[in-house]
């Protein structure tokens, strides 16, 4: 598969999952495995451009595919504008559920590129906080989104 | 958690995926989206000794205009269903109801078939296919046939599907115009439906009463009959036997059904 921009090839077990594949045979520990029952959305990639719950794809599934994890996000080292929202709106607590936040709010950018603030909300009910931080969450992606005065330009 | 070990196989066409599954047998079961057969699969529920991988069958992923109906394809995403403009002209039901499925995450992967199939009676589509009177085909080495909705739900994730027989696309008859409404009421936004009502026209089906979708009879010969929308939705628990678990008792689902079936036929009424 084709992960953040790089081809990948391993071989592994017929039930590996993609979220294990990403941490353990590419290294990439930014998506987490929060609930593994496809509720909470720590795991939350994207596959050809969709948000996914990673604990709920098989890698086999993924062959062949594009995915983009949290690391895949930034270029030429410049932060993504959804990171730099967060980043400028402190849109995390503890940080567990960011990666997943983020990459979903990058896919529903993707779908909404002008989203209300209730939009927003349930455009991300598929990530828990646990932190229950989401004002500020969704206020990061109101502001990547162009919709108010962050900081988030730098 | 993972799964029990099993033999992943993808199929490149529907013939080699009926050809793969019947060499499975019973222990073979079809992965489309997999957003059912994953988790159960995780906790061990399920443990089939191969999956099929059907995922890649682009030809079974369409929403087509086909004179006075539409069909889907089986593998056709939540996503593409709640955001096809077609449905949202001639089947507004099916469409929301599918944009209300699960999470935007679960919507991207999960299938209108996978869901279908799985047949859980939680499920938001199943009643949704009893209310729209859809009619299911399905492909298998002998052959093709046509279930309609009212006999295709068996009991408990039971359908009438055979072993080695893949649902390929789903029928409606076109409702453009007729009132219709979906009501679902969960804890959490993305939890099952601890009750759900689909209405479409004067046909009311109601999510998670049951060990399969149930068609809410005695409400619809109330209709039938004459009566307003809120002297119908009286009877909407008639005839039902909803579980009692952690998220409700009997009563209190006998009491949500009542309540969404007044408010689902309220709203169709004004929409028709």
């Amino acid at each position: 598969m084709t992960v953040n921009g790089g081809r990948l090839e391993a071989e592994v077990a017929d039930r590996t999952l993609l979220v294990h594949f990403l941490r353990e045979v590419a290294g990439l520990t930014a998506t987490n495995v929060g609930c593994d029952t496809s509720s909470c959305g720590a795991c939350t990639v994207l596959l050809d451009g969709q948000s996914v719950k990673s604990c709920t794809v098989l890698a086999a599934q993924a062959d062949g595919h594009q995915i983009t994890t949290l690391e895949g996000l930034a270029s030429d080292g410049e932060m993504h504008p959804v990171q730099r929202a967060f980043h400028a709106e402190h849109g995390l607590q503890c940080g567990f559920c960011t990666p997943g936040m983020v990459m979903a709010a990058v896919s529903l950018l993707a779908e909404q590129p002008h989203p209300t603030e209730q939009q927003v909300r349930t455009g991300l009910e598929g990530n828990l906080c646990r932190c229950t931080g989401y004002h500020n969450i969704v206020r990061a992606v109101l502001t990547a989104a162009g919709h108010r005065e962050g900081q988030a330009g730098r | 958690m993972i799964p029990a070990p099993f033999t992943y196989q993808r199929a490149g066409s529907v013939d080699e995926a009926l050809a793969l599954a019947a060499a499975g047998g019973d222990d073979a079961k079809f992965l489309a989206g997999g957003h059912s057969l994953l988790p159960l699969m995780k906790l061990r529920l399920a443990v089939p000794a191969t999956l099929v991988d059907i995922g890649r069958l682009c030809e079974l992923s369409f929403i087509r205009d086909d004179g006075d109906q539409i069909a889907v394809g089986a593998l056709t995403s939540h996503h593409d269903v709640a955001t096809s403009g077609l449905l949202a002209t001639e089947l507004p039901l099916l469409a929301h109801a599918a944009g209300v499925v699960g999470d935007p995450q679960i919507r991207h992967r999960g299938t209108i078939g996978g869901s279908l199939a799985h047949a859980d009676p939680a499920a938001d589509l199943p009643a949704v296919m009893l209310a729209a009177d859809a009619t299911l085909v399905t492909r298998s080495p002998g052959g093709s046939r046509e279930i309609p909705a009212g006999e295709f739900f068996r009991g408990l994730f039971e359908t009438a599907l055979r072993p080695a027989e893949l649902l390929t696309e789903i029928r409606f008859r076109k409702a453009a115009g007729t009132g219709w409404s979906f009501q679902k009421f969960t804890k959490r936004a993305i939890d099952w439906a601890i009750v759900g009502v689909a209405v479409q026209g004067g046909k009311v089906a109601l999510v998670n009463m049951g060990q399969t979708p149930l068609r809410a009879i005695a409400v619809e010969w109330a209709l039938a009959a004459g009566a307003a929308p809120a002297e119908a939705a009286v009877h909407a628990a008639e005839g039902t036997s909803p579980v009692a678990d952690i998220n409700a008792d009997r009563p209190y689902r006998e009491h949500l059904a009542r309540v969404l079936v007044a408010r689902g036929l309220a709203e169709a009424h004004a929409a028709g």
